[in-house]
Protein backbone atom coordinates (compact mmCIF):
# COMPACT_ATOMS: atom_id res chain seq x y z
CA UNK A 1 0.00 0.00 0.00
CA UNK A 2 1.57 2.90 -0.99
CA UNK A 3 1.51 6.20 1.52
CA UNK A 4 1.28 8.41 -0.80
CA UNK A 5 -0.17 8.44 -4.20
CA UNK A 6 -0.61 11.20 -6.63
CA UNK A 7 -2.53 11.09 -9.52
CA UNK A 8 -2.21 14.00 -12.68
CA UNK A 9 -1.74 16.10 -10.05
CA UNK A 10 -1.90 20.04 -10.91
CA UNK A 11 -0.06 22.59 -8.95
CA UNK A 12 0.14 26.36 -8.34
CA UNK A 13 -1.33 29.22 -8.22
CA UNK A 14 -4.96 30.15 -9.03
CA UNK A 15 -6.09 31.78 -10.91
CA UNK A 16 -3.30 31.87 -13.74
CA UNK A 17 -0.49 30.58 -12.31
CA UNK A 18 0.17 27.02 -12.83
CA UNK A 19 3.52 25.64 -12.21
CA UNK A 20 3.59 22.09 -12.98
CA UNK A 21 0.90 19.79 -14.46
CA UNK A 22 0.14 15.74 -14.96
CA UNK A 23 2.44 14.89 -11.55
CA UNK A 24 1.92 11.21 -11.01
CA UNK A 25 3.76 9.39 -8.26
CA UNK A 26 3.79 7.60 -5.32
CA UNK A 27 5.28 6.75 -2.22
CA UNK A 28 6.24 3.70 -0.01
CA UNK A 29 6.52 2.56 3.38
CA UNK A 30 10.43 2.72 4.19
CA UNK A 31 11.27 4.57 1.12
CA UNK A 32 13.71 7.73 1.24
CA UNK A 33 13.43 9.98 -1.58
CA UNK A 34 14.83 13.21 -2.78
CA UNK A 35 13.37 16.13 -4.44
CA UNK A 36 15.61 17.67 -6.98
CA UNK A 37 14.97 20.57 -8.98
CA UNK A 38 16.51 24.82 -9.89
CA UNK A 39 15.58 27.48 -7.84
CA UNK A 40 11.79 28.33 -8.57
CA UNK A 41 10.57 25.32 -10.25
CA UNK A 42 7.77 24.72 -7.87
CA UNK A 43 9.58 21.91 -5.11
CA UNK A 44 8.03 23.68 -2.29
CA UNK A 45 4.52 24.45 -3.87
CA UNK A 46 4.60 20.20 -4.19
CA UNK A 47 5.75 20.32 -0.85
CA UNK A 48 3.31 22.30 0.93
CA UNK A 49 0.43 21.19 -1.67
CA UNK A 50 0.94 17.50 -0.48
CA UNK A 51 0.65 18.70 2.90
CA UNK A 52 -2.40 20.39 2.77
CA UNK A 53 -1.27 23.80 3.31
CA UNK A 54 -2.01 25.09 0.08
CA UNK A 55 -5.31 24.09 -2.21
CA UNK A 56 -4.55 21.94 -5.61
CA UNK A 57 -5.23 23.01 -8.92
CA UNK A 58 -6.78 19.42 -10.03
CA UNK A 59 -5.52 15.90 -9.71
CA UNK A 60 -5.50 13.40 -6.56
CA UNK A 61 -3.83 13.18 -3.94
CA UNK A 62 -4.19 9.99 -1.66
CA UNK A 63 -2.68 9.28 2.04
CA UNK A 64 -3.03 5.67 2.89
CA UNK A 65 -5.62 5.53 0.11
CA UNK A 66 -7.99 8.15 1.34
CA UNK A 67 -8.35 11.21 -0.43
CA UNK A 68 -6.52 14.11 1.09
CA UNK A 69 -9.82 16.34 0.71
CA UNK A 70 -11.74 13.69 2.94
CA UNK A 71 -9.58 14.03 5.85
CA UNK A 72 -9.80 17.00 8.59
CA UNK A 73 -6.56 19.33 9.13
CA UNK A 74 -5.86 16.98 12.31
CA UNK A 75 -6.41 13.92 10.59
CA UNK A 76 -3.99 15.32 7.81
CA UNK A 77 -1.19 16.42 11.25
CA UNK A 78 -1.86 12.62 12.06
CA UNK A 79 -0.44 10.82 8.66
CA UNK A 80 2.14 13.74 7.73
CA UNK A 81 4.49 15.79 9.34
CA UNK A 82 7.19 18.68 7.84
CA UNK A 83 9.23 20.42 8.35
CA UNK A 84 10.01 23.55 6.44
CA UNK A 85 13.31 26.28 5.99
CA UNK A 86 13.78 28.38 8.02
CA UNK A 87 13.86 28.69 11.95
CA UNK A 88 10.93 28.86 13.99
CA UNK A 89 9.14 32.39 14.42
CA UNK A 90 9.50 32.20 18.73
CA UNK A 91 12.55 31.00 20.06
CA UNK A 92 11.82 31.29 23.80
CA UNK A 93 10.80 27.37 23.93
CA UNK A 94 13.13 24.79 25.29
CA UNK A 95 13.94 22.35 23.12
CA UNK A 96 11.55 19.71 25.06
CA UNK A 97 8.90 22.31 24.51
CA UNK A 98 9.21 22.33 20.84
CA UNK A 99 9.12 18.34 20.53
CA UNK A 100 6.18 18.16 22.55
CA UNK A 101 4.70 20.24 20.27
CA UNK A 102 4.65 17.25 17.63
CA UNK A 103 2.13 15.97 20.00
CA UNK A 104 -0.45 18.35 19.24
CA UNK A 105 -2.84 16.60 16.95
CA UNK A 106 -3.24 13.58 19.88
CA UNK A 107 -3.31 15.94 22.95
CA UNK A 108 -6.55 17.66 24.68
CA UNK A 109 -8.22 21.04 24.74
CA UNK A 110 -5.60 21.62 27.34
CA UNK A 111 -2.24 20.85 25.43
CA UNK A 112 -1.97 17.79 28.56
CA UNK A 113 0.60 15.17 27.92
CA UNK A 114 -0.15 11.53 28.92
CA UNK A 115 2.54 9.03 29.49
CA UNK A 116 2.35 7.65 26.06
CA UNK A 117 2.88 11.07 24.77
CA UNK A 118 6.24 11.35 26.73
CA UNK A 119 7.29 7.86 26.02
CA UNK A 120 7.22 9.05 22.20
CA UNK A 121 8.64 12.45 22.56
CA UNK A 122 11.67 11.13 24.29
CA UNK A 123 11.66 8.16 21.74
CA UNK A 124 11.91 10.92 19.45
CA UNK A 125 14.90 12.74 20.84
CA UNK A 126 16.58 9.57 21.43
CA UNK A 127 16.64 8.62 17.84
CA UNK A 128 17.80 12.27 16.43
CA UNK A 129 20.22 11.57 19.43
CA UNK A 130 19.98 14.96 20.59
CA UNK A 131 19.05 13.97 24.42
CA UNK A 132 22.22 16.56 25.30
CA UNK A 133 20.28 18.99 23.83
CA UNK A 134 17.02 18.66 25.98
CA UNK A 135 16.94 21.46 28.55
CA UNK A 136 18.28 23.89 26.24
CA UNK A 137 16.38 26.95 24.55
CA UNK A 138 15.82 27.01 20.78
CA UNK A 139 18.00 30.33 20.54
CA UNK A 140 20.89 28.86 22.13
CA UNK A 141 20.70 25.71 19.24
CA UNK A 142 23.52 25.95 16.35
CA UNK A 143 21.73 25.66 12.84
CA UNK A 144 22.58 22.03 12.70
CA UNK A 145 21.14 21.31 16.04
CA UNK A 146 18.17 23.14 14.71
CA UNK A 147 17.46 20.94 12.33
CA UNK A 148 17.48 17.88 14.50
CA UNK A 149 15.65 19.21 17.01
CA UNK A 150 13.32 20.18 14.22
CA UNK A 151 12.93 16.45 12.44
CA UNK A 152 12.42 14.93 16.28
CA UNK A 153 9.67 17.78 16.26
CA UNK A 154 8.13 15.98 12.78
CA UNK A 155 9.09 12.41 14.92
CA UNK A 156 7.08 13.23 17.71
CA UNK A 157 4.05 13.54 15.32
CA UNK A 158 4.25 9.79 14.83
CA UNK A 159 3.39 10.47 11.35
CA UNK A 160 3.70 7.49 8.65
CA UNK A 161 5.13 9.94 6.28
CA UNK A 162 7.72 12.98 6.73
CA UNK A 163 7.98 15.57 4.48
CA UNK A 164 11.17 18.20 4.76
CA UNK A 165 11.74 20.78 2.61
CA UNK A 166 15.50 21.41 2.61
CA UNK A 167 16.41 19.73 4.97
CA UNK A 168 20.39 19.97 4.35
CA UNK A 169 20.58 23.97 3.44
CA UNK A 170 22.46 26.54 6.20
CA UNK A 171 24.84 23.48 7.53
CA UNK A 172 28.52 22.49 7.03
CA UNK A 173 29.53 19.24 5.72
CA UNK A 174 29.30 16.86 8.53
CA UNK A 175 26.18 18.35 9.99
CA UNK A 176 24.65 17.83 6.12
CA UNK A 177 25.97 14.05 6.08
CA UNK A 178 24.83 13.58 9.88
CA UNK A 179 20.95 14.96 8.97
CA UNK A 180 21.19 12.48 5.58
CA UNK A 181 22.05 9.57 7.73
CA UNK A 182 19.58 10.22 10.43
CA UNK A 183 16.84 10.67 7.65
CA UNK A 184 18.11 7.16 6.09
CA UNK A 185 17.56 5.55 9.52
CA UNK A 186 14.04 6.92 9.64
CA UNK A 187 12.81 5.34 6.58
CA UNK A 188 14.74 2.15 7.24
CA UNK A 189 12.39 2.11 10.74
CA UNK A 190 9.27 1.94 8.30
CA UNK A 191 8.09 5.58 7.48
CA UNK A 192 8.38 7.21 4.41
CA UNK A 193 10.34 10.35 3.64
CA UNK A 194 10.25 12.61 1.04
CA UNK A 195 13.24 15.55 1.07
CA UNK A 196 13.61 18.54 -1.56
CA UNK A 197 17.43 19.08 -2.07
CA UNK A 198 20.20 20.98 -3.73
CA UNK A 199 22.99 18.73 -2.23
CA UNK A 200 22.75 16.29 -5.17
CA UNK A 201 25.82 14.15 -4.43
CA UNK A 202 25.15 13.72 -1.38
CA UNK A 203 21.59 13.00 -1.48
CA UNK A 204 22.21 10.40 -4.17
CA UNK A 205 24.08 8.34 -1.49
CA UNK A 206 21.28 7.45 0.61
CA UNK A 207 17.87 8.27 -1.47
CA UNK A 208 16.09 5.47 -3.02
CA UNK A 209 14.24 7.56 -6.09
CA UNK A 210 14.81 11.15 -6.99
CA UNK A 211 11.87 13.08 -8.35
CA UNK A 212 13.37 15.40 -10.39
CA UNK A 213 11.60 18.57 -11.71
CA UNK A 214 12.03 20.97 -14.40
CA UNK A 215 10.06 23.65 -16.10
CA UNK A 216 7.52 22.35 -18.63
CA UNK A 217 8.57 18.74 -18.88
CA UNK A 218 7.10 15.64 -17.07
CA UNK A 219 8.33 14.70 -14.06
CA UNK A 220 11.22 11.82 -14.11
CA UNK A 221 11.82 9.77 -11.41
CA UNK A 222 14.52 6.96 -11.42
CA UNK A 223 17.52 5.47 -8.89
CA UNK A 224 19.72 8.37 -8.59
CA UNK A 225 22.80 6.96 -9.53
CA UNK A 226 21.04 5.86 -13.18
CA UNK A 227 19.66 8.90 -13.45
CA UNK A 228 22.95 10.49 -13.22
CA UNK A 229 24.64 7.92 -15.14
CA UNK A 230 22.55 8.51 -18.15
CA UNK A 231 22.78 12.00 -18.17
CA UNK A 232 19.15 12.85 -17.80
CA UNK A 233 19.31 14.47 -14.30
CA UNK A 234 21.86 17.05 -15.17
CA UNK A 235 19.81 17.51 -18.33
CA UNK A 236 16.83 18.32 -15.87
CA UNK A 237 19.15 20.47 -13.89
CA UNK A 238 20.35 22.45 -16.53
CA UNK A 239 24.24 21.12 -15.77
CA UNK A 240 27.01 19.81 -17.63
CA UNK A 241 27.07 16.01 -17.32
CA UNK A 242 30.76 16.11 -16.25
CA UNK A 243 29.25 18.12 -13.26
CA UNK A 244 27.69 15.02 -11.55
CA UNK A 245 29.66 11.49 -11.84
CA UNK B 1 14.58 11.84 31.46
CA UNK B 2 11.71 13.58 30.65
CA UNK B 3 9.62 12.48 33.33
CA UNK B 4 11.75 13.35 36.35
CA UNK B 5 12.12 16.76 34.57
CA UNK B 6 8.76 17.47 34.34
CA UNK B 7 8.46 16.73 38.18
CA UNK B 8 11.09 18.30 39.21
CA UNK B 9 9.70 21.68 37.76
CA UNK B 10 6.13 20.72 38.96
CA UNK B 11 7.32 21.54 42.48
CA UNK B 12 8.92 25.09 41.01
CA UNK B 13 5.78 26.38 39.11
CA UNK B 14 3.91 25.64 42.50
CA UNK B 15 5.51 27.99 44.45
CA UNK B 16 5.49 30.09 42.11
CA UNK B 17 2.14 30.23 41.85
CA UNK B 18 1.79 30.16 45.59
CA UNK B 19 3.74 33.24 45.65
CA UNK B 20 1.91 35.22 43.28
CA UNK B 21 -1.72 34.31 44.87
CA UNK B 22 0.01 35.51 48.07
CA UNK B 23 0.90 39.02 46.30
CA UNK B 24 -2.69 39.47 45.32
CA UNK B 25 -3.80 38.84 48.41
CA UNK B 26 -1.80 41.22 49.81
CA UNK B 27 -2.41 43.61 47.50
CA UNK B 28 -6.27 43.29 47.68
CA UNK B 29 -5.87 43.61 51.62
CA UNK B 30 -3.85 46.80 50.63
CA UNK B 31 -6.00 48.48 48.21
CA UNK B 32 -8.48 48.32 50.27
CA UNK B 33 -6.72 49.72 53.86
CA UNK B 34 -5.79 52.80 51.64
CA UNK B 35 -7.25 55.72 50.65
CA UNK B 36 -8.45 59.38 50.95
CA UNK B 37 -10.17 58.54 54.60
CA UNK B 38 -7.91 56.77 56.76
CA UNK B 39 -9.26 53.69 57.97
CA UNK B 40 -7.60 51.64 60.58
CA UNK B 41 -6.63 48.30 59.28
CA UNK B 42 -7.87 46.63 62.17
CA UNK B 43 -11.50 48.06 61.18
CA UNK B 44 -11.12 46.36 57.84
CA UNK B 45 -10.03 43.25 59.59
CA UNK B 46 -13.12 43.63 61.53
CA UNK B 47 -15.28 44.07 58.15
CA UNK B 48 -14.40 40.71 56.59
CA UNK B 49 -14.98 38.94 60.03
CA UNK B 50 -18.69 40.49 59.98
CA UNK B 51 -18.46 43.17 62.89
CA UNK B 52 -18.50 46.39 62.10
CA UNK B 53 -18.55 49.10 65.03
CA UNK B 54 -18.54 52.06 62.31
CA UNK B 55 -20.72 52.59 59.63
CA UNK B 56 -19.43 55.01 57.40
CA UNK B 57 -16.02 53.14 56.98
CA UNK B 58 -18.62 50.06 56.18
CA UNK B 59 -19.94 51.73 53.64
CA UNK B 60 -16.88 53.16 52.21
CA UNK B 61 -15.28 49.84 52.23
CA UNK B 62 -18.23 47.52 50.52
CA UNK B 63 -19.43 50.65 48.31
CA UNK B 64 -15.73 52.24 46.84
CA UNK B 65 -12.71 50.25 47.91
CA UNK B 66 -13.58 46.80 47.12
CA UNK B 67 -15.61 47.32 43.89
CA UNK B 68 -12.53 49.38 43.02
CA UNK B 69 -9.97 46.64 44.11
CA UNK B 70 -11.38 44.06 41.86
CA UNK B 71 -12.14 46.13 39.06
CA UNK B 72 -8.38 46.72 39.40
CA UNK B 73 -7.58 42.88 39.44
CA UNK B 74 -10.21 42.35 36.70
CA UNK B 75 -8.95 45.08 34.11
CA UNK B 76 -5.18 44.21 34.74
CA UNK B 77 -5.41 40.30 34.44
CA UNK B 78 -7.80 41.17 31.01
CA UNK B 79 -5.34 43.70 29.31
CA UNK B 80 -2.45 41.61 30.39
CA UNK B 81 -3.94 38.14 28.60
CA UNK B 82 -5.51 39.87 26.24
CA UNK B 83 -1.73 41.77 25.54
CA UNK B 84 -0.23 38.17 25.86
CA UNK B 85 -2.69 36.67 23.09
CA UNK B 86 -2.27 39.77 20.52
CA UNK B 87 1.57 39.71 20.92
CA UNK B 88 1.75 35.52 19.91
CA UNK B 89 -0.97 35.57 17.87
CA UNK B 90 0.80 38.37 15.82
CA UNK B 91 4.24 36.94 16.60
CA UNK B 92 4.56 40.48 17.39
CA UNK B 93 6.44 42.06 20.59
CA UNK B 94 5.05 45.37 19.71
CA UNK B 95 1.63 44.44 19.91
CA UNK B 96 -1.07 44.92 22.27
CA UNK B 97 -4.56 44.30 23.55
CA UNK B 98 -5.55 47.74 21.06
CA UNK B 99 -3.15 46.61 18.47
CA UNK B 100 -6.42 46.51 16.37
CA UNK B 101 -7.91 49.70 17.17
CA UNK B 102 -10.74 48.63 19.91
CA UNK B 103 -9.80 51.38 21.76
CA UNK B 104 -9.82 54.15 19.42
CA UNK B 105 -13.46 52.58 18.52
CA UNK B 106 -13.87 53.19 22.09
CA UNK B 107 -12.62 55.91 22.19
CA UNK B 108 -14.61 57.54 19.06
CA UNK B 109 -17.82 56.49 20.23
CA UNK B 110 -17.11 58.29 24.29
CA UNK B 111 -16.33 61.33 21.82
CA UNK B 112 -19.56 61.12 19.85
CA UNK B 113 -21.36 61.50 23.17
CA UNK B 114 -19.34 63.79 24.73
CA UNK B 115 -19.53 66.14 21.69
CA UNK B 116 -22.96 65.09 19.77
CA UNK B 117 -24.52 65.13 23.60
CA UNK B 118 -23.52 68.56 24.25
CA UNK B 119 -24.68 69.82 20.87
CA UNK B 120 -28.01 68.19 21.79
CA UNK B 121 -27.72 69.31 25.27
CA UNK B 122 -27.32 68.27 28.58
CA UNK B 123 -24.59 65.66 28.30
CA UNK B 124 -22.23 67.77 30.92
CA UNK B 125 -25.32 68.38 33.35
CA UNK B 126 -26.08 64.92 33.34
CA UNK B 127 -24.60 63.08 36.56
CA UNK B 128 -24.38 59.54 38.32
CA UNK B 129 -25.64 55.97 36.83
CA UNK B 130 -27.13 56.89 33.59
CA UNK B 131 -24.22 58.94 32.40
CA UNK B 132 -21.57 56.26 33.63
CA UNK B 133 -24.16 53.47 31.70
CA UNK B 134 -23.91 56.20 28.33
CA UNK B 135 -20.52 56.10 28.50
CA UNK B 136 -20.18 52.42 29.02
CA UNK B 137 -22.69 51.61 25.85
CA UNK B 138 -20.50 53.99 23.95
CA UNK B 139 -17.25 52.67 24.06
CA UNK B 140 -18.62 49.06 24.21
CA UNK B 141 -20.63 49.46 20.41
CA UNK B 142 -17.63 51.19 19.09
CA UNK B 143 -15.13 48.60 19.85
CA UNK B 144 -17.77 46.43 18.87
CA UNK B 145 -18.16 48.21 15.40
CA UNK B 146 -14.34 48.32 14.89
CA UNK B 147 -14.02 44.92 15.85
CA UNK B 148 -16.68 43.42 13.49
CA UNK B 149 -14.53 45.06 10.60
CA UNK B 150 -11.57 43.42 11.63
CA UNK B 151 -13.39 40.02 11.90
CA UNK B 152 -14.42 40.14 8.22
CA UNK B 153 -10.94 41.23 7.56
CA UNK B 154 -9.82 38.17 9.01
CA UNK B 155 -11.73 35.96 6.89
CA UNK B 156 -10.83 37.55 4.14
CA UNK B 157 -7.04 37.60 4.69
CA UNK B 158 -4.63 34.34 5.39
CA UNK B 159 -1.54 36.81 6.13
CA UNK B 160 -1.71 37.97 10.23
CA UNK B 161 1.11 40.78 9.25
CA UNK B 162 -1.91 42.08 6.81
CA UNK B 163 -4.41 42.04 9.38
CA UNK B 164 -2.68 43.70 12.14
CA UNK B 165 -1.79 46.84 9.10
CA UNK B 166 -5.56 47.04 8.60
CA UNK B 167 -5.94 46.98 12.36
CA UNK B 168 -3.52 49.76 12.52
CA UNK B 169 -5.07 51.81 9.27
CA UNK B 170 -8.63 51.31 10.76
CA UNK B 171 -7.14 52.58 13.96
CA UNK B 172 -5.78 55.71 12.93
CA UNK B 173 -8.74 56.22 10.57
CA UNK B 174 -10.97 56.53 13.58
CA UNK B 175 -8.88 58.37 15.67
CA UNK B 176 -8.46 61.02 12.74
CA UNK B 177 -12.13 61.36 13.30
CA UNK B 178 -12.11 62.14 16.89
CA UNK B 179 -9.32 64.48 16.76
CA UNK B 180 -11.90 66.83 14.01
CA UNK B 181 -14.58 66.49 16.78
CA UNK B 182 -12.32 67.88 19.31
CA UNK B 183 -11.23 70.50 16.90
CA UNK B 184 -14.81 71.87 16.79
CA UNK B 185 -15.44 71.20 20.38
CA UNK B 186 -15.60 73.64 23.49
CA UNK B 187 -12.66 73.20 25.72
CA UNK B 188 -14.83 72.07 28.78
CA UNK B 189 -15.67 68.96 26.25
CA UNK B 190 -12.30 68.06 25.37
CA UNK B 191 -11.53 68.23 28.80
CA UNK B 192 -14.26 66.13 29.65
CA UNK B 193 -12.79 63.26 26.86
CA UNK B 194 -9.27 63.62 27.79
CA UNK B 195 -10.02 62.80 31.58
CA UNK B 196 -11.75 59.49 30.13
CA UNK B 197 -8.77 59.17 28.52
CA UNK B 198 -6.82 59.11 31.29
CA UNK B 199 -8.61 55.52 32.28
CA UNK B 200 -10.29 55.46 36.00
CA UNK B 201 -10.85 52.37 38.43
CA UNK B 202 -12.33 53.60 40.44
CA UNK B 203 -15.47 54.86 39.38
CA UNK B 204 -17.29 51.50 39.09
CA UNK B 205 -20.61 50.39 41.05
CA UNK B 206 -21.76 47.08 42.35
CA UNK B 207 -24.18 47.23 39.46
CA UNK B 208 -21.90 47.62 36.72
CA UNK B 209 -19.35 45.24 38.45
CA UNK B 210 -22.08 43.01 37.76
CA UNK B 211 -21.98 43.45 34.26
CA UNK B 212 -18.20 43.13 34.06
CA UNK B 213 -17.44 40.58 36.04
CA UNK B 214 -19.02 37.93 33.99
CA UNK B 215 -18.13 38.78 31.05
CA UNK B 216 -14.06 39.20 32.03
CA UNK B 217 -14.19 35.94 33.94
CA UNK B 218 -15.77 33.76 30.96
CA UNK B 219 -13.21 35.04 28.77
CA UNK B 220 -10.66 34.52 30.87
CA UNK B 221 -11.88 30.80 31.06
CA UNK B 222 -11.67 30.76 27.32
CA UNK B 223 -7.83 31.62 27.46
CA UNK B 224 -7.05 28.55 29.17
CA UNK B 225 -8.44 27.00 26.27
CA UNK B 226 -7.21 29.16 24.04
CA UNK B 227 -3.02 28.57 25.10
CA UNK B 228 -3.05 24.77 23.33
CA UNK B 229 -3.72 26.83 19.37
CA UNK B 230 -1.33 29.57 21.02
CA UNK B 231 1.47 27.75 21.46
CA UNK B 232 1.28 25.93 17.76
CA UNK B 233 1.58 29.20 17.03
CA UNK B 234 4.43 30.05 18.19
CA UNK B 235 6.12 28.12 15.49
CA UNK B 236 4.49 30.01 12.97
CA UNK B 237 1.29 29.93 10.81
CA UNK B 238 2.64 27.16 8.54
CA UNK B 239 3.65 24.90 11.59
CA UNK B 240 0.56 25.62 13.41
CA UNK B 241 -1.74 24.23 10.15
CA UNK B 242 0.69 21.53 9.63
CA UNK B 243 0.13 20.15 13.51
CA UNK B 244 -3.42 20.61 12.34
CA UNK B 245 -4.71 24.03 13.69
CA UNK B 246 -7.23 25.01 12.15
CA UNK B 247 -5.89 28.77 11.50
CA UNK B 248 -8.95 30.94 10.57
CA UNK B 249 -11.11 29.81 12.95
CA UNK B 250 -8.39 29.39 16.14
CA UNK B 251 -7.40 33.67 15.17
CA UNK B 252 -11.33 34.26 15.10
CA UNK B 253 -11.17 32.95 18.84
CA UNK B 254 -8.08 35.05 19.42
CA UNK B 255 -9.61 38.06 18.20
CA UNK B 256 -12.98 37.92 19.84
CA UNK B 257 -11.80 36.80 23.11
CA UNK B 258 -9.03 39.67 23.44
CA UNK B 259 -11.89 41.95 21.82
CA UNK B 260 -14.02 40.86 24.50
CA UNK B 261 -11.80 41.16 27.47
CA UNK B 262 -9.89 44.59 26.28
CA UNK B 263 -13.39 45.92 24.96
CA UNK B 264 -14.94 45.39 28.50
CA UNK B 265 -11.97 47.01 30.26
CA UNK B 266 -12.17 49.86 28.07
CA UNK B 267 -15.90 50.57 28.14
CA UNK B 268 -16.03 50.89 32.27
CA UNK B 269 -12.48 52.11 32.63
CA UNK B 270 -11.52 53.91 30.12
CA UNK B 271 -8.22 52.73 27.95
CA UNK B 272 -5.67 51.81 30.48
CA UNK B 273 -2.26 51.51 28.81
CA UNK B 274 0.94 50.06 29.60
CA UNK B 275 -0.44 46.79 31.44
CA UNK B 276 -1.53 45.19 28.18
CA UNK B 277 1.47 45.52 26.46
CA UNK B 278 4.37 44.83 29.01
CA UNK B 279 2.81 42.50 31.18
CA UNK B 280 3.29 39.71 29.21
CA UNK B 281 6.90 40.63 28.75
CA UNK B 282 7.79 40.84 32.15
CA UNK B 283 6.37 37.43 32.34
CA UNK B 284 8.16 35.82 29.91
CA UNK B 285 11.30 37.65 31.35
CA UNK B 286 10.72 36.87 35.35
CA UNK B 287 9.50 33.04 34.73
CA UNK B 288 11.71 32.53 31.68
CA UNK B 289 9.35 30.93 29.59
CA UNK B 290 7.28 31.07 26.22
CA UNK B 291 5.05 28.04 26.72
CA UNK B 292 1.53 28.99 27.00
CA UNK B 293 0.22 26.85 29.26
CA UNK B 294 2.22 28.53 32.10
CA UNK B 295 2.11 31.75 30.47
CA UNK B 296 -1.31 32.47 30.46
CA UNK B 297 -2.02 31.64 34.40
CA UNK B 298 1.21 33.43 35.24
CA UNK B 299 0.23 36.46 33.26
CA UNK B 300 -3.57 36.93 34.55
CA UNK B 301 -2.07 36.56 38.10
CA UNK B 302 0.29 39.00 37.19
CA UNK B 303 -1.80 41.96 35.12
CA UNK B 304 -4.13 41.63 38.55
CA UNK B 305 -0.83 42.07 41.21
CA UNK B 306 0.41 44.80 39.19
CA UNK B 307 -2.65 47.38 38.20
CA UNK B 308 -3.73 46.49 42.25
CA UNK B 309 -0.24 47.84 43.68
CA UNK B 310 -0.21 50.85 40.71
CA UNK B 311 -3.44 51.69 41.59
CA UNK B 312 -2.33 51.70 45.49
CA UNK B 313 0.65 53.99 44.01
CA UNK B 314 -1.73 56.41 42.20
CA UNK B 315 -4.13 57.00 45.92
CA UNK B 316 -0.47 58.49 46.82
CA UNK B 317 -0.99 57.30 50.33
CA UNK B 318 -1.14 59.65 52.58
CA UNK B 319 -2.58 62.77 50.64
CA UNK B 320 -5.88 63.53 50.04
CA UNK B 321 -4.77 63.66 45.79
CA UNK B 322 -5.22 60.66 43.64
CA UNK B 323 -3.39 60.66 40.07
CA UNK B 324 -4.82 59.39 37.05
CA UNK B 325 -3.94 55.01 36.72
CA UNK B 326 -2.44 55.59 33.01
CA UNK B 327 0.05 57.76 34.60
CA UNK B 328 1.19 55.40 37.07
CA UNK B 329 1.32 52.28 35.04
CA UNK B 330 3.74 53.80 32.61
CA UNK B 331 5.69 56.09 34.61
CA UNK B 332 6.20 53.14 37.27
CA UNK B 333 6.31 50.51 34.91
CA UNK B 334 7.99 51.23 32.44
CA UNK B 335 11.74 51.91 34.74
CA UNK B 336 10.97 48.57 35.79
CA UNK B 337 10.77 47.16 32.10
CA UNK B 338 13.72 48.67 31.53
CA UNK B 339 15.84 47.04 35.13
CA UNK B 340 14.37 43.90 33.67
CA UNK B 341 15.75 44.34 30.39
CA UNK B 342 19.21 45.36 31.63
CA UNK B 343 19.35 42.31 34.43
CA UNK B 344 22.38 39.89 32.95
CA UNK B 345 20.20 37.04 32.61
CA UNK B 346 17.75 38.84 30.15
CA UNK B 347 20.27 40.49 28.08
CA UNK B 348 19.77 37.36 25.48
CA UNK B 349 15.71 37.63 26.01
CA UNK B 350 14.05 36.17 23.05
CA UNK B 351 10.45 37.27 22.18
Amino acid sequence: MALLDISTLSIGYPPDKKLMENISLSLEAGQLIGLVGQNGVGKSTLIRTLCGLQPKLSGTVNLSETSIEDLSPKEIAKKISVVLTGRPESLNLSVLELVALGRHPYSGWLGNLKKADKEKIEESISLMEINYLAKKRLFELSDGQMQKVMIARALAQETDLIILDEPTSHLDLKNKIDVLHLLKKIAKSGKGVLISTHEIQLSAQVCDHFWCMDFGKEMLTGEPKKLIASGYLQEYLHIPKETLI
Amino acid sequence: MIESQIDKSRKKWRAIFLLLLFLLALGFILSISIGSVKIPFSHVWNYFGGSSENQIWDNIIHNFRIPKAITSILAGSALAISGLQMQTLFRNPLAGPFILGISSGAGLGVALVIFLGVWLGGFLEMAGVGRSWLLVGASGLGSFTVLSVVLIASFRIRSGISLLIIGLMFGSAVSAIVSILQYFSQAENIQAYVIWTFGSLGSLSWSELYVMLPVILISLLLSFLLSKPLNALLLGENYAESLGLNLKQARMLIIVNTSLLAGTVTAFCGPIAFIGLAVPHIARMLFNTGNHLLLTPLVILLGGILLLFFDIIAQLPGMDETLPINAITSLFGAPFVIWLILRKSNLNYRF
